[in-house]
């Protein structure tokens, strides 16, 4: 039951896009298309997912075994990288369809704050391994979400006539905030 | 070099200011853009990590391969953010607190890099100094303007100095998540009436 309200937590009230402000670059930047949008969704999820059980792991049995917290920063963002390179090599091999979907989205994967937001948020509110998955799952799930709920609003803006110092970015930053309204209703749901 | 000195450190200040002309950075900008004092100490945070990496990038542009560049990047980058981290924990506790995940955010902050790569790895030393320090001038100060906006109409004062008059009802939605975007979005848009002049 707890596991279900922090899901629904992490997909809605605390939104990564909307309410953590955490992987905003690709938010803005992929949104234009649908395609795009649903590609930069997938390739997070199955990072995101990946990355938050094994930097966890990483935590857990090794920085806090030496006592080596300190270093969680740089030895976080290398186990990304990393295994942001193997999951593209990997994919590249024995699943050359999804790598095709995926695209140039996998190597972008490794600067995206949203991934290494998640596995710090995971550590600092002190998730078991169990609510640690969850939690990255969820994350992920709302990432896309929202980010395939952006791209079909700014899709429709194309076709709308905005004046034009507002143009492009700006009108989307303030869709996003919009949408961002919408997601703040669910606030006082858990 | 066709631009001096002089031009690198203020094209960071007007023609290239992140996030409104180079839209990088976002995260931080409309994360941590709720009071100014917030948005400063992130981009002073963020101008450090900058300037640092933007020297020893350009030492070694020589020796780094170009194959494996960004890995080499993202190491030296998180070496100084670790190094921010725990200065922060040492003299700016409270700071430190209030701006939580994104201080060791900044390894992937995407101006830094961007300016790693996109300059100092093609530039000597000097360029590579004004140009991080340019960018990193200019992402504070509009951290900072981002956040006096928010602060002054999400809450009618600044620094506990009430600039709204008394009768002023506080708009709370701009301190709000979603007033963020709103706020960013609009600044863009004066930025884009003034510019294009």
């Amino acid at each position: 039951m707890e596991l279900i309200v922090l899901a629904i937590s992490c997909i809605f009230v605390n939104n990564i896009l909307l309410a953590q402000f955490l992987g905003n670059c690709p938010f803005l930047g992929t949104s234009k298309k649908m395609e795009t949008a649903i590609g930069m969704s997938m390739a997070v999820i199955f990072v995101l997912v990946m990355a938050g059980i094994i930097t966890w792991v990483t935590e857990e049995y090794f920085l806090k075994q030496y006592g080596l917290q300190y270093l969680r920063t740089i030895s976080f963002i290398l186990v990304i990288a990393a295994l942001v390179q193997f999951v593209e090599m990997f994919l590249k091999k024995s699943i050359p369809a999804l790598y095709a979907g995926l695209g140039i989205f996998l190597p972008l994967i490794t600067t995206n704050c949203a991934v290494m937001g998640v596995c710090l948020i995971n550590i600092k509110e002190e998730y078991t391994f169990i609510e640690a998955l969850v939690s990255s799952i969820s994350y992920a799930v709302g990432f896309g979400l929202a980010l395939v709920l952006f791209a079909g609003v700014r899709e429709r803006i194309l076709l709308a006539r905005v004046p034009r110092p507002l143009q492009d970015t700006s009108i989307g930053l303030i869709t996003a905030g919009m949408l961002a309204l919408a997601f703040y209703a669910f606030k006082g749901m858990v | 070099m066709a631009k001096t000195l002089a031009q690198e450190f203020t094209k960071g200040l007007w023609d290239e200011i992140p996030p409104f002309r180079l839209v990088l950075g976002l995260c931080p900008a409309l994360g941590v853009s709720t009071t100014m004092e917030n948005g400063i100490g992130m981009g002073i945070a963020t101008t450090f990590v900058l300037i640092c990496s933007n020297i020893l990038v350009s030492l070694f542009r020589n020796i780094i391969p170009t194959k494996v560049r960004i890995v080499c990047f993202i190491i030296i980058i998180a070496t100084f953010v670790t190094l921010v981290e725990l200065l922060m924990q040492a003299y700016t506790y409270e700071l430190f607190l209030k701006l939580g995940v994104f201080i060791p955010l900044i390894v992937v902050n995407c101006v830094v890099l961007g300016r790693a790569e996109a300059f100092a790895y093609k530039n000597k030393l000097l360029p590579s100094l004004a140009d991080g320090l340019g960018i990193g001038l200019g992402f504070t100060m509009a951290l900072g303007a981002l956040g006096f906006v928010r602060e002054v109409l999400g809450t009618g004062a600044c620094y506990g100095v009430n600039l709204m008059g008394s009768s002023y009802k506080p708009f709370t939605f701009m301190v709000e998540a979603p007033g963020a975007f709103v706020a960013l979005g609009l600044m863009l848009c004066l930025m884009n009436m003034v510019g294009k002049k």
